[in-house]
């Protein structure tokens, strides 16, 4: 009896360890091979790499040469920025809604909030083509702002929805009892406490925003080149090691966004 | 008790249900028009009658599944060693989790074009053990796929079960072991229930996310193995057959629809329902 525990102790633990262990690389190394290749000094993608350099990023800031991609860049980075504030506009203030009125309404509502979350981006995508197109809109830059308000600012509310139903209701009693009405109660005694989860979802909304194909895909027009859409041409048509250099800086953003979050949002520190 | 929060809330509802429930809605709807106006079934027979559409939408669903199963199969095990982990092991595994997660879909596939690739680090180890020959590409295969997907998708599926995990009362592990109980009794019967939660939601993520994302799924599918995704953006973008892609994408939805109501149904099972 007492081996046969023994036996069960260690299987458990060698699976545990050894399944465990490899799951992390195998979710992990695909990030740091990308970001070795980008180093390369060689002329084709390569790992390990051919030696060292920071060539291909340099390529990447050539004016001339790398003139789509800035172009691309600059389109992404302005459709996140919006959607961004797009999310801040709408989700955050639904967040703090949802927790000051009753639980059967904020049940009733939520489900559909957050339903862009868990449904198929691309079948949005493709209905919101058609429906656009049935009130006579074309594909456009502002189309996809829109687009991605509505399937991303559900995650700028669950990152405020976390910690607008924590917040001490005594707090904003306090400052209605004061005589201050319900807007500047809110900016001035809820936004604050907020920040924590809209710095979160900011992050979130503008990550997803930067990597989205699938909605973009559909409603922006033919000049609104975006970063993700030039890398996918750039890999299907000559395996370009800039795209590495760019994935390079992309996780680059990543980690640091990470890195502050984890330093910011550290819950023993906040509490 | 409605204290003030119904005219923040709106907006977004309105929001939610504009741009979001009605295009959902107008795709339905379109999905069933015929060129005069009328409603017709056209659109779903013509798929069910083309083996090409039909063998797409079967391999979609299929490859939603596999990816389901190899998530599952190496994500509990990371949420295993987060359940045993203290609290700064814990934080680690997180952000090792969240990393890949907020890291580009594109930039991801694409190192799996450098991993995968003729002149890849599995390309080279199969040849220095004289399995391959010469160095071989092992991308544009089926197989490819669902093994690039999972890595992408295994934060979603572990995430979910991480965050179930958190908030778990352990008192029931603690029961189980002195009622002396070994790990494996443990994990089966005390800790798969408390985290069956998280596990399905992942379940739906992960399914929703592995048979929509266009990008992956082309890059490493290659031209010859199609999925929904291309499908329908070749209907709509190179074809003009509006109609049959937006039946095509209904039955995505409603698939991922049915993988939601399945997982509905398997969260009010009594042995998981008696866990919360």
């Amino acid at each position: 009896m007492a081996s046969r525990m023994r036996f069960s102790d260690l299987s458990y633990r060698v699976a545990l360890y050894g399944v465990g262990g490899l799951a992390i690389v195998f979710m992990v190394a695909p990030i740091f091979v990308g970001l070795a290749t980008s180093f390369t000094a060689g002329q084709t993608l390569k790992f390990p790499p051919d030696g060292l350099s920071l060539r291909w990023y340099r390529a990447l800031l050539d004016p001339v040469q790398s003139a789509p991609i800035h172009t691309a860049l600059w389109n992404s980075v302005r459709i996140a920025f919006l959607a961004v504030v797009g999310a801040l506009l709408l989700a955050m203030p639904a967040a703090y809604g949802a927790s000051r009125v009753g639980p059967k309404t904020a049940a009733a509502v939520e489900p559909l909030m957050l339903a862009p979350l868990v449904l198929p981006t691309l079948v949005y995508g493709l209905a919101a083509l058609i429906t656009f197109s049935g009130i006579g809109l074309r594909p456009s830059f502002p189309l996809v702002v829109v687009g991605h308000v509505v399937v991303f600012g559900p995650l700028m509310y669950r990152a405020c929805a976390a910690i607008a139903q924590r917040l001490d209701p005594s707090l904003v009693e306090a400052s209605t009892l004061l005589g201050v009405g319900p807007f500047m109660t809110f900016v001035r005694v809820t936004l604050p406490l907020m920040v924590p989860g809209i710095l979160a979802g900011a992050f979130l909304v503008m990550m997803q925003s930067l990597d989205n194909v699938s909605v973009t895909l559909f409603l922006a027009d033919a000049r609104t080149s975006v970063l993700p859409l030039r890398m996918f041409q750039m890999i299907e048509e000559s395996l370009d090691v800039r795209v590495a250099a760019i994935s390079g800086c992309l996780i680059a953003i990543a980690f640091a966004g990470l890195f502050l979050a984890q330093k910011v949002l550290d819950p023993r520190r906040s509490t | 008790m409605n204290r003030g929060g119904l005219p923040f809330l709106a907006p977004m509802v309105i929001l939610s249900g504009a741009g979001f429930l009605v295009p959902l809605m107008v795709l339905g709807a379109f999905s069933f028009a015929d060129p005069a106006g009328g409603l017709t079934l056209a659109n779903y027979r013509r798929i069910l009658a083309d083996p090409f559409a039909l063998g797409v939408l079967v391999d979609t669903l299929a490859l939603g599944a596999k990816v389901v199963v190899l998530t599952t199969l190496l994500g509990l095990p990371i949420a295993m060693l987060f359940w045993h982990a203290g609290p700064r092991q814990r934080s680690v595994l997180v952000f090792l989790t969240l990393l890949p997660m907020l890291t580009s879909n594109v930039v991801r596939t694409f190192a799996w074009i450098v991993i995968l690739g003729r002149q890849g680090p599995v390309s080279q180890a199969l040849v220095s053990l004289g399995i391959f020959p010469v160095p071989k590409s092992l991308l544009f295969n089926e197989t490819a796929v669902v093994v690039v997907l999972s890595q992408i998708e295994l934060p979603l599926l572990v995430l979910p079960v991480m965050a179930v995990m958190a908030r778990a009362d352990r008192s029931l592990v603690s029961a189980a072991e002195t009622l002396g109980a070994g790990p494996w009794r443990i994990l089966w019967t005390v800790i798969l229930p408390l985290a069956a939660p998280g596990i399905l939601a992942g379940w739906v993520l992960v399914f929703a996310s592995a048979t929509t994302s266009y990008v992956t799924q082309s890059v490493i599918g290659g031209a010859r193995h199609i999925y929904l995704p291309q499908y329908v953006y070749r209907e709509v973008g190179i074809l003009f057959q509006w109609p049959s892609a937006a039946a095509i994408a209904f039955v995505l939805l409603a698939s991922t629809g049915v993988v939601m109501l399945a997982v509905a149904a398997l969260s009010r099972h009594p042995r998981l329902a008696s866990h919360g």
